[in-house]
């Protein structure tokens, strides 16, 4: 197969899109691909993850009057959601509540679970702790094993009345 | 030499080829490395290049990605080092790489650090276990951002809560030629995983390779999405060999995979892409001992080494596509013609 642009050398790079249904696909040699800013290894510009890692499907609706910024990237909401994504970390913080529909959007669920960072705060630590010490504690009841329930209880004050031995 | 990871074949090798386990970091107070400046990427790359062990046994190697050449950058993704993006070398990115090439550290991609284990074959616990140990060393000396309700603070929302990708590698010719692959697909994005071609977003599968991986990082414990993955893949794994057996039963198959083995030992110019097709046969052959003359491991590294940054680091110069199946051809004749 030869090139469809240049028709003299063998295609080597081959792109397909779709576009509202309609595909169309380019066979392209290392020189001409090279010319339209294809690369080997190159992604063509669209990128699936990038449209779902949007933070936004639709504009969010911003009001002009909006004048919050990002204390650590002086980002604005409206900046962000333009962009589709912030600009450091704080940004999450700064703007929780209107980006909390978004990431409901994309994972289902709001709440973190998993590893907790070494130097986050010590509560965030001992909440997920708790959390995980009821739920044990919960099904030991619910399969009447009750012999490992007095250890998980005690660990379970003793967190409460902050002590963390 | 040490043996690379993706010189070898592991656990339910005949299936998966490969696991890797990713995870996003980020630091407080610095923007996301898209919005950062020249001075501050610097000032991410310094205290890890300075935390990791640059001496002894376990010292990694410590490299900015501006001092490699192109072709040594792609032949990293080729081997499944760094992502594609990675490889375009933008000013103020680095890499950290274990001697062994299992662990690494990407510095400056998509989020400030990305740290990945990769372990041949089905090992999503060993993978984990390795990236999570280098997760530990940073964080005791990092101040990563993280917050109570969202997890670990990544530029891309994809990767909020545990920041953690884990994938597998899996050949699928079976399923793909009964024209199920789209199907499973669907069923795997209902359980919050996604499928894809073999280096990752945006890239087409090439000789039945699949990328299986989790989606969601939110609201899931790292344990969990893994057993979660875990399940899906025994599953996936038991219907590729069911449908092989049914393929076994029929002498097409047998024909198909001798004559492939028979174009790769002969062949004077393979392209990467009939190279891919015929190496997938072989090895579907090999996994189900049709074929007893060639072992995995063999396999493996081929499919590294005869993709075409991997072919032009090993000429040590640019190599036109004419002249690169070429040098494809003689590689896999000769490593296929010294098992038999």
């Amino acid at each position: 197969m030869y090139c469809d642009h240049c028709g003299k050398r063998p295609a080597t790079t081959h792109i397909k899109k779709t576009v509202n249904g309609k595909t169309t696909q380019w066979n392209l040699c290392a020189h001409c691909a090279a010319e339209q800013g294809i690369g080997a290894m190159s992604m063509t510009g669209f990128d699936l993850n990038d449209f779902w890692g949007s933070l936004f499907a639709q504009p969010a609706k911003v009001s002009p009057q909006d004048t919050v910024r990002c204390e650590d990237c002086g980002r604005s909401f409206k900046e962000i959601a333009e962009l589709g994504r912030p600009g450091c970390p704080t940004c999450y913080r700064t703007f929780y509540d209107r980006l909390l529909p978004s990431i409901q959007r994309i994972h289902g669920k709001t709440q973190h679970t998993g590893k907790v960072a070494e130097k986050a705060e010590e509560s965030v630590k001992k909440d997920h702790e708790l959390k995980a010490l009821r739920e044990q504690l919960a099904q030991h009841i619910q399969n009447q094993e009750y012999e490992q329930c007095a250890a998980l209880r005690d660990r379970i004050r003793e967190l409460e009345e902050g002590e963390t031995t | 030499m040490t043996t690379k990871w993706y010189q070898q074949s592991g656990t339910d090798g005949d299936v998966v080829v490969s696991t890797r386990i990713r995870l996003a970091r980020n630091l407080n107070h610095m923007p996301f490395p898209s919005s950062m400046t020249a001075e501050q990427r610097e000032e991410i790359i310094r205290p890890i290049f300075e935390a990791f062990p640059q001496d002894g046994t376990g010292a990694f190697q410590c490299m900015r990605m501006t001092d490699l050449s192109p072709l040594e950058a792609l032949s990293m993704v080729e081997r499944h080092l760094i992502s594609p993006a990675f490889a375009s070398q933008d000013e103020g990115t680095a890499l950290l790489l274990s001697p062994d090439e299992s662990v690494s550290v990407m510095i400056n991609e998509e989020d400030h650090i990305r740290i990945q284990a990769m372990c041949a074959g089905l090992a999503l616990d060993e993978a984990f276990r390795a990236a999570n140990c280098w997760d530990d060393f940073l964080d005791s000396r990092l101040h990563f951002a993280f917050d109570d309700r969202l997890g670990y603070l990544t530029q891309c929302p994809t990767n909020l809560g545990t920041g953690m990708r884990a994938s597998v590698m899996l050949h699928l010719p079976a399923l793909q030629e009964k024209g199920v692959i789209q199907q499973l697909a669907n069923t795997v994005s209902k359980l919050g995983l996604t499928i894809r071609g073999m280096y990752g977003e945006g890239s087409r599968p090439e000789g039945a390779m699949y990328q299986l991986s989790n989606q969601v990082t939110l609201g899931i414990t790292e344990q969990e999405a893994i057993e979660n993955l875990k399940s899906i893949v025994a599953q996936i794994i038991k219907e590729e060999r069911q449908y092989r057996e049914q393929l076994r039963q029929s002498p097409s198959l047998e024909d198909r995979v001798y004559r492939s083995l028979g174009v790769l030992q002969n062949a004077r110019l393979l392209t990467g892409k009939e190279f891919m097709t015929l190496i997938s046969h072989v090895r579907m052959g090999v996994s189900m001992n049709v074929l007893d003359t060639v072992d995995l491991n063999c396999i493996s590294s081929l499919m590294v080494d005869a993709q075409p940054a991997a072919l032009m680091r090993q000429a040590g110069e640019k190599l036109e596509p004419a002249e690169r199946d070429a040098r494809r051809a003689a590689l896999v004749r000769d490593r296929l013609t010294k098992g038999a």
